[in-house]
């Protein structure tokens, strides 16, 4: 890809960041609604300005890349749609998987097949699951790869399996599940329609529509304001933090099944990813 | 308010009992009648084995934020939409919570109360263990007529005391919300920061004089 070309010009790449973010930053500052949204919707799917696609093409080289003690790369492991098929398989998870008879979302499928497939320590991978400065993660990189071999596509929810079901209505028992210190659940903000938390407008993710569309076809995303390449798996523990919880376990089954229904909320929503936001 | 972790066996009974009921009486609101129609019950136990998965590993002092208290566990269930019956005894319950200030005064320092409304810092794993605790009632409520970055969770608290006359008496009112905002409204979305020591006695003072000091730019 053109960009690897680029990669060795860090120059160029201080300026598309430096450009990226001062036109984010003027967005969202002081322009209104429209324009911004205009200017952002080029920019997401220019790979020239969005700094995610330094971790999509990351991404796309650990998937091919011969891995762990089997020496061999990710490209046989089953998504969902069969044996290295990418295209559509992120619009189709979190779902159930025969070979473990469980459901399992984008990161523990990914994880799974490290081990499985690769023979992968996945130690120094879940050391590096949340990119930092100077740290790359190997796991933001591939979700950034695989998710954006489904832009474009709408997402597909269909719960036709019982554990699909059941984990649907586990992840309904847990956005509802009010606790810590403030007395937070998920839809202390995400229950309303039209409401926001200072200036940033709030989903509405207890049902089926626009809100859910946008907001699960936007992730994963760069987030300007953490110069990072950030998951859905990141938004629920970023979410956990702010409701004063402990930080959740990556790739835990609560957290899929959390996923799995606010994905299906978003069903028949179109993605378009990586995006990027504030 | 102790963090129970023994009293699992009668709370998940409880709750269970409590759901059965809230199931009964949910139909005047879609988002229960949905849920009752469609959603076969997932139990507190079981849910318990995904909430043990999802924080196998806590920090010492942190585990008590994983349980549930009574209101919070029947809010949850009946999402936040009460029967009229469960209502009274939230608010019952909630209400009995309440601690006034023991000189009385249920005022401070309106200055102070306008930096822990502003502040959304404190008791995040992200923050470090002595920070401050902030309100961040910015974050629902608009308060200062001047200050634009304001949520909209909440209703509009501008001009809050001056609406209530400065009456002493809905100064008391307004400590006790916030004190324990379901001691008056059952399964509010608005955090219980006296009951959980969220905020100490003298924030909440400082946070009701933002309220109704005549001084406060809120009433200005």
């Amino acid at each position: 890809m053109i960009i690897r070309r680029f990669l060795r010009f860090p120059a160029v790449l201080a300026l598309a960041g430096c450009t990226v973010i001062s036109v984010c930053s003027a967005g969202f500052a002081q322009e209104g609604g429209g324009e911004s949204l205009e200017k952002y919707r080029e920019m997401i799917n220019d790979p020239m300005a969005n700094p995610a696609f330094l971790n999509v093409d990351r991404g796309e080289a650990l998937w091919a890349e011969p891995r762990g003690a089997k020496n061999v790369s990710l490209e046989s492991c089953d998504l969902g749609k069969g044996p290295g098929v990418l295209d559509g398989a992120y619009a189709e998870l979190p779902r159930y998987f025969e070979d473990t008879k469980k459901v399992m979302d984008l990161e523990q499928r990914l994880l799974w097949c490290m081990e499985k497939i690769q023979g992968l320590d996945t130690k120094d991978v879940l050391k590096r699951k949340f990119g930092a400065p100077g740290v790359n993660s190997d796991m933001e990189d591939l979700v950034a790869f695989i998710a954006n071999k489904s832009s474009g596509m709408k997402y597909v929810v269909p719960l036709s399996h019982p554990e699909e079901r059941k984990a649907y209505d586990v992840g309904k028992e847990l956005f509802f599940r009010r606790g810590s210190l403030l007395d937070f659940s998920c839809a202390t903000c995400h229950s309303s329609d039209g409401t926001r938390i200072r200036l940033q407008e709030l989903p509405n993710l207890t049902k089926p529509g626009p809100d859910a569309q946008a907001s699960l076809g936007s992730w994963p995303t760069y987030r300007v304001s953490q110069s990072q390449t950030r998951t859905m798996q990141h938004r629920l523990y970023d979410c956990y933090r702010q409701m004063r919880m402990p930080p959740p376990e990556y790739g835990s089954d609560g957290l899929t099944a959390l996923m799995l229904y606010l994905t299906k909320q978003a069903e028949g929503g179109t993605l378009n990813v990586p995006s990027i936001k504030r | 308010m102790s963090r129970r972790s023994s009293g699992n066996m009668k709370l998940a009974a409880l709750s269970f009992a409590l759901a059965g009921g809230a199931l009964i009486c949910a139909s005047a609101v879609s988002v229960n009648a949905e849920d009752a129609a469609r959603t076969p019950a997932i139990t507190t136990a079981e849910l318990d084995t995904y909430v043990k998965g999802m924080w196998p590993h806590v920090e010492p002092g942190w585990e008590g934020r994983l349980a549930q208290d009574e209101t919070q566990a029947l809010c949850s269930r009946v999402r936040n939409n009460p029967s009229a019956e469960d209502a009274e005894k939230i608010t019952q319950r909630e209400a009995a919570t309440v601690k006034y200030p023991g000189d009385g005064n249920v005022l401070g320092d309106w200055r102070e109360g306008e930096k822990i409304a502003s502040s959304g810092k404190g008791g995040q794993f992200s923050d470090a263990p002595d920070t401050k605790h902030g309100g961040n009632c910015y974050a629902c409520h608009q308060l200062a007529p001047d200050e634009l970055a304001f949520g909209t969770i909440g209703p509009s608290l501008t001009g809050y005391g001056k609406q209530h006359g400065f009456s002493p008496e809905a100064a008391r009112t307004a400590y006790a919300k916030l004190f324990n905002a379901q001691a008056s409204v059952a399964c509010s979305n608005m955090p219980r920061f006296g009951v959980h020591g969220f905020l100490t006695e003298q924030q909440l003072k400082d946070v009701n004089a933002f309220l109704f000091d005549r001084e406060s730019p809120v009433n200005k």
